[in-house]
């Protein structure tokens, strides 16, 4: 009976090129959608955990509580010793210490006057002593013009604050904020290179410097706002084991300035967003399924009026009305099955031409506060080859259910007539 | 015994709050091998008839056996598998599968009986050569005259070795010609296999074939005569 229906199916078009058509659609955008999502993902994941999130972080509790306005006031002390700490007790995992500052870059004329100011948040990190920092930012590939800090007192500055402020190479700057213990502070610094990372909320107005330079400028001697931590590659439920037997061990609840550990996903409105991005594809499966449906419960009543004959003739053979409708069900199994692979191919391919090439979005996220690259890929997962499935075949079978519950209506004893007609 | 035994078969079709009566008063017995028509103007209830003995409907009173089985007490499957295992229909615009072969047409109702493809390709060439188009088994019916459609469509009644094959108006959309080489064809399998048949007609041609003619009237038997000597 497979058979004799699957040629049925491949003879007659407007029996199967039709919804072949309409599901293959739809899987096209299922699994393009799926991909894109997941390199939007993946990517929203990246650049956090590259400037922001770490793939957990280590913090006191008290600057947990206002981690928005990066207390370095409330940062951690003792930062040597505990990354010694942490790299034994966690030897897979990489750590490194960070201060964020915020201040008011100043750029002097020749006789020490104001020339132009501006704000800047600052990022502190290692420069020096590894490559890790400068790998993580990527800052070669940043640097668009200059080099990179080749000795203390020197800083990046973005090329949007640089061009916005009229800084050129060799300028030496000042930086204006104030020390961890509350009081001014002041430190020049030569401007060695200017970056661009493609991320807005970083392009609009950081400066680098080494994080010696800003413990020395801050007075944050052994001190650090943060302590990152990265593994190898991401995978979410090790951040959460690692963070739950840390804070077991180090987080006290009567002590402000114990240390927390914070997975990524804990962060910064992370799970919010991740847990959006995932509540929106199943959305759209649900939406595409939905909508699918009823193009195919209308299709499938159009194929029944215009197959009225067939099932005529096949009821009078003896074919009963259950085998009939389980017969229809199992065509447009048959047919969801074939959209899919269809549209799961082109789907994959147009994803990989995504996948390789991505897509810019920059001018899109001008004024945007996330972090997010400005170009945006599409990532092929082991699920999207299968994601297409779900919709597609789903989609199919529901038209055909509704559609051929019409047989069962049907009055047996009219077919002689009709089927003169 | 008698193949199909009607007694006091009356059917009504609702209209409206009123209904209308289709048949009334019907008492037949057919035997096996019968070659039997039922004649008589549009709405005298040959379609009906057919209808009912062919398990597609139920009378409203009376009773109606076919091969020992009480149409009315069928349920929906069983007169499935009596139509399948028992009964053949050949229709006046032949209704053959357009999108399959004359071979996958006469298969179909082979398939429905879950024959082994040996057995189902044996019994298909073996009613295609009855019907004379062995050569044709690749064609699909868009391809075929009206009389080779017609012809298929013999094959495809016949091809489990039914008991009984309904034929409604057969002839209607035939010249002469392919109308005496159908009847020709019914007869033979009539006289060789013993098939009993039973036809609709007002055609001439049909009735000159008949062993036995039944007139109906405005629902009624109002005749019914053994013909050309039975």
């Amino acid at each position: 009976m497979l058979k004799f229906l699957a040629k049925g199916l491949m003879r007659d078009r407007s029996r199967s090129l039709f919804p072949i058509m309409i599901i293959a659609t739809g899987v096209i955008f299922t699994v393009l959608m799926y991909s894109w999502m997941m390199g939007f993902t993946t990517m929203f994941i990246r650049e956090n955990a590259r400037f922001e999130t770490g793939h957990v972080k280590i913090v006191t509790r008290a600057y947990n509580e206002l981690i928005d306005q990066k207390p370095y006031d409330l940062g951690l002390m003792n930062v040597k010793e505990k990354i010694e700490m942490l790299s034994s007790e966690y030897p897979q995992m990489h750590w490194q210490p960070r201060i964020y500052f915020g201040g008011l870059l100043d750029l002097p004329d020749e006789n020490g006057e104001t020339l132009s100011q501006g704000e800047v948040i600052g990022f502190g990190v290692d420069l020096f002593s590894n490559s890790f920092e400068q790998e993580l930012l990527n800052l070669e590939e940043a640097l668009t013009n200059g080099t990179l800090p080749q000795e203390r007192g020197e800083i990046l500055i973005s090329e949007e604050v640089a061009k916005k402020l009229g800084i050129s190479i060799n300028d030496v700057v000042t930086i204006i904020g104030s020390t961890m213990y509350g009081s001014m502070a002041m430190n020049n610094f030569k401007v060695c290179g200017m970056v661009r990372f493609g991320v807005q909320a970083m392009d609009r107005g950081a400066v680098i410097v080494d994080i010696s330079d800003v413990r020395l400028f801050l007075d944050m001697e052994d001190s650090a706002s943060e302590i990152l931590g990265f593994l190898p590659q991401y995978k979410e439920s090790p951040t959460f084991e690692i963070a739950e037997v840390f804070n077991a061990k180090y987080n006290d609840e009567n002590d402000e300035f114990s240390d927390i550990m914070l997975p990524l996903r804990k962060q910064a409105n992370m799970e919010m967003m991740i847990n959006t991005m995932d509540e929106r594809l199943g959305m759209f499966i649900f939406v595409f399924i939905f909508i699918m449906s009823l193009v195919l419960w209308n299709s499938g009543l159009m194929n029944g009026i215009r197959r009225y004959g067939e099932i005529g003739v096949r009821l009078a053979i003896g074919e009963s009305k259950g085998h009939i409708y389980r017969s229809l069900i199992l065509e447009s199994f048959l047919i969801g099955i074939a959209a899919t692979i269809i549209g799961t191919a082109i789907g994959l391919g147009f994803s990989f031409l995504l996948q390789y090439n991505g897509l810019d979005i920059g001018s899109m996220m001008k004024d945007a506060n996330m972090i997010m690259g400005a170009t945006m890929q599409a990532q092929v997962t082991p699920v999207s080859y299968y994601i297409g499935f779900i919709p597609g075949v789903i989609a199919s079978v529901i038209g055909a259910v509704f559609s051929g519950i019409g047989i069962y209506k049907r009055n047996t004893a009219q077919l002689f007539k009709e089927l003169e007609t | 015994m008698a193949h199909i035994k009607i007694n006091g078969m009356l059917k009504n079709y609702p209209i409206g709050r009123g209904k209308f009566t289709a048949l009334k008063g019907i008492d037949l017995e057919f035997a096996k091998g019968e070659f039997t028509g039922i004649v008589g103007p549009s709405g005298s209830g040959k379609t009906t008839l057919l209808n009912i003995i062919g398990s597609l409907d139920v009378q409203s009173e009376g009773s109606v056996e076919v091969m020992g089985k009480d149409i009315k007490s069928l349920s929906a499957k069983q007169s499935s598998r009596l139509r399948s295992e028992h009964i053949g229909f050949i229709f006046q615009t032949y209704n053959l599968l357009p999108v399959y072969t004359v071979y996958e047409n006469v298969e179909f109702p082979l398939i429905l009986l879950k024959m082994s493809a040996a057995e189902r390709k044996k019994a298909v060439l073996d009613a295609l050569d009855w019907v004379g188009l062995t050569d044709k088994i690749k064609s699909r019916p868009s391809q075929l005259s009206g009389g080779e459609c017609q012809r298929v469509a013999i094959a495809r009644a016949i091809v489990k070795k039914p008991d009984l094959v309904l034929a409604d108006e057969p002839t209607a959309n035939l010249d002469a010609e392919n109308s005496h080489h159908i009847l020709k064809t019914m007869k033979k399998i009539n006289e060789d296999l013993g098939t009993t048949f039973i036809f609709s007609t007002h055609d001439a041609k049909v009735i000159s074939y008949l062993k036995r003619k039944i007139t109906l009237l405005d629902g009624k038997v109002d005749k019914d005569e053994i013909v050309n000597g039975g």
